[in-house]
């Protein structure tokens, strides 16, 4: 093995990157993209969802009611319509997620202390914010119809205090609940993809398409050499734009990061080794620019995405997606990505992650050095 | 052995095929050193196939090749070692400068250290690049990117060059001068390998092999080749209309071969003297009209010609 040979191949890869407005603009433009859509467009909290109201009752205490609802944060009163008709279009429309009916003898039922109802309409089409929705909706009614029955005892003089029973809950590392922590890590994944997998598949096919590889493979250099040199450029990219993906969650984000900074770049850069063997595999085989990069992104981009836990909990997927996530690689990187930020895992509990990322690292590397031959057929 | 050091390139019954295709069929020949040696034939006929076997790019499915000595299938990279290797389509790096691509084909070749100076010096020189290595390559014309390819391929002296058309889509001056290279390289006792389907350059090499349809239909110099390959003499025949001259002439039994160049006939005929009164009175007989009647000698077109339509012929009788 030649350095001087691996240098030059990867030195000319730099310039070629350089000098290509289509690379250069997914190097720099496709993280910042990911990364900003991820950290503000997917936001799977549920925080001031729409919710209009009929009150039918229009007395100081249907408005008390209404006042609990409004500061409940997972709720925003938008509007207090006057009739039935106006509320069931807000749902239709989707204005409204969730709409709330106060009957028109709310106080006076109350006074006598009957019991009175509130209907609320939810809006079921995303089942697990209709879900959400109800459970909220029966906290806030339920706390407000408790503060009521202990008024009422203390307006006739029953000096009890009432046993009341709580569940003290604590959020761990995620303390406020954020859906952007346990994503924005998960992001790196997608990035380490596209710049792995995705540019590379091009690379090495525009080689093979211009006719350059021919020239290539007719020279000493040895295919070990080409492999080498044209995949170190883009571990370095893949390192760096990693150390930027994580200071942009940390600082930008106020993302924690509450584990060791050296297990992040070690499994970084597996991860980075595993697709970058995985975009040379396929434009080994497919040698077309365009069917190598359909092909990178359909084997690491949507799995990273999919099936990965990034966005959806495994533990959530059908029993045979459980089973085929094993055989993801992302699955692995993402794992101790979170554990590393929000828990700060010490590395002897990262290991039944890091030894299965390990395995396909030298794996996928054997598979592609193994894959390229100075032939042409 | 002595036959390997005086060849360059020895070849025996080398065969390629893919799926079904025969490619190469069994040829067989030698280059001895020094030489220029063309391969000339129609497209198709089996000349980058061979060239990509002798350069260890593609495997040979039969036969064996040897190419400075070391067997083209069992030690490629022996091979490349010793090799400079221009394929058909330009393959410098368009993207890269005219210096960075001289660079980075001196780092793949190991050109020494202190040899890089006057070897990316030369190449720019011979490829009269001088003072434009900033150029970006893809902007160059024809003739300087093949000069600049050649260039880079030989950039560490190597013993043997195996130059696939190189001349194809370049206009004649750049040819010409690209032909002044080959020979200059050639002169320093480089064996030089170039495939073409140009006639005309046929005629610059030492020796020729013809190729058509995966066989090798003859060997020898250019000279050799158009004394023994046409078999009779060669009579120029300018007269209209062609067609019906041409169907005329073919019913004669005087006359072996005929075929069209240009606006005038080729004739293989066994002795002009005797088959040329003959001729004229046949043709005039059908109405048509000589303007023209000579011997003349025969180009390395007609002996193509002339060869490949003889086993077009021989292949239809035996299917």
């Amino acid at each position: 093995m030649s350095l001087t040979r691996m240098l030059v191949m990867a030195r000319k890869e730099v310039v070629q990157i350089m000098r290509d407005p289509h690379s250069l603009a997914i190097v720099i433009m496709m993280p910042v993209i990911l990364i900003l859509l991820f950290g503000y467009g997917v936001n799977l909290d549920l925080k001031g969802l729409p919710v209009f109201v009929y009150d039918c009752d229009g007395t100081q205490q249907s408005q008390d009611l209404l006042k609990h609802l409004q500061a409940s944060r997972y709720f925003n009163v938008v509007r207090v319509v006057s009739n039935y008709h106006d509320l069931t279009r807000a749902i239709d429309d989707g204005d409204a997620r969730m709409g709330v009916v106060i009957p028109w003898n709310f106080s006076q039922r109350l006074r006598e202390g009957g019991p009175v109802s509130v209907q609320a309409i939810v809006d079921a089409s995303d089942d697990n914010t209709a879900n959400v929705l109800t459970g909220y909706v029966q906290s806030v009614v339920q706390t407000y119809s408790t503060r009521i029955q202990i008024n009422w005892l203390r307006s006739h003089g029953v000096a009890l205090q009432p046993a009341t029973m709580n569940v003290e809950i604590r959020t761990w590392y995620n303390e406020d609940l954020e859906s952007s922590a346990f994503i924005i890590p998960g992001v790196l994944a997608l990035v380490m993809s596209v710049i792995g997998a995705f540019l590379t598949s091009l690379t090495i096919a525009r080689e093979w398409e211009r006719g350059t590889m021919e020239q290539l493979i007719a020279t000493p250099v040895t295919a070990t050499e080409i492999m080498v040199g044209k995949l170190v450029p883009y571990f370095v990219l893949g390192m760096v734009e990693t150390i930027l993906g994580a200071l942009v969650a940390i600082y930008w984000f106020k993302i924690p990061f509450r584990g060791s900074f050296l297990t992040l770049m070690g499994s970084s850069a597996m991860f980075l080794i595993v697709v970058l063997s995985m975009g040379f595999f396929i434009s080994v085989l497919a040698k077309g620019q365009f069917v190598a990069s359909q092909i990178a992104l359909l084997i690491t981009f949507l799995p990273a995405f999919l099936l990965s836990g990034f966005l959806f909990a495994i533990e959530q997927m059908p029993k045979p997606l459980q089973v085929i996530t094993h055989i993801i690689p992302a699955r692995y990187y993402v794992t101790v990505l979170k554990k590393i930020f929000l828990k700060g895992s010490p590395l002897a509990l990262l290991y039944a992650d890091l030894i299965p990322l390990a395995i396909f690292t030298i794996l996928l590397a054997i598979l592609a050095t193994r894959s390229f031959h100075k032939r042409l057929m | 052995m002595v036959e390997t050091a005086a060849n360059a390139v020895v070849i025996e019954n080398l065969l390629k095929r893919f799926g079904t295709f025969v490619a190469v069929d069994r040829i067989s020949l030698q280059v001895r050193m020094g030489e220029v040696f063309g391969f000339l034939g129609p497209n198709g006929a089996g000349k980058s196939t061979t060239i990509r076997m002798l350069c260890g790019l593609l495997r040979p499915t039969g036969g064996r090749a040897t190419v400075a000595g070391y067997d083209v299938s069992h030690r490629p990279e022996q091979v490349r070692q010793h090799i400079g290797y221009m394929s058909q389509k330009f393959s410098l790096y368009n993207d890269l400068t005219v210096i960075e691509n001289i660079r980075l084909f001196a780092g793949l070749y190991s050109v020494a250290r202190n040899e890089l100076h006057s070897r990316v010096a030369w190449a720019l020189e011979m490829a009269g690049l001088e003072g434009q290595q900033t150029l970006i390559t893809g902007t160059l014309p024809g003739g300087w990117k093949q000069r600049l390819a050649l260039g880079c391929a030989v950039l560490h002296r190597p013993p043997i060059i195996f130059l696939d058309e190189p001349t194809s889509g370049v206009d004649p001056v750049s040819r010409r001068r690209f032909w002044e290279l080959i020979h200059q390289m050639a002169e320093e006792g480089v064996t030089v390998f170039v495939t073409t389907h140009y006639m005309e350059e046929a005629e610059y090499c030492n020796r020729l092999a013809l190729i058509d349809r995966g066989k090798i239909v003859s060997l020898g110099t250019p000279t050799e080749l158009k004394q023994d390959a046409m078999r009779g003499e060669l009579l120029l025949l300018e007269c209209a209309p062609l067609g019906p001259a041409l169907d005329a002439v073919h019913s004669l039994p005087d006359v072996h071969d005929a075929a069209v160049f240009g606006n005038a006939l080729h004739l293989v005929v066994k002795n002009v003297e005797a088959a040329g009164p003959h001729l004229r009175s046949h043709l005039e007989a059908k109405g048509i009209t000589i303007s023209r009647i000579e011997r003349i000698r025969p180009s390395l077109e007609d002996v193509f010609v002339s060869l490949t339509t003889e086993r077009g012929r021989q292949q239809e009788r035996e299917s």
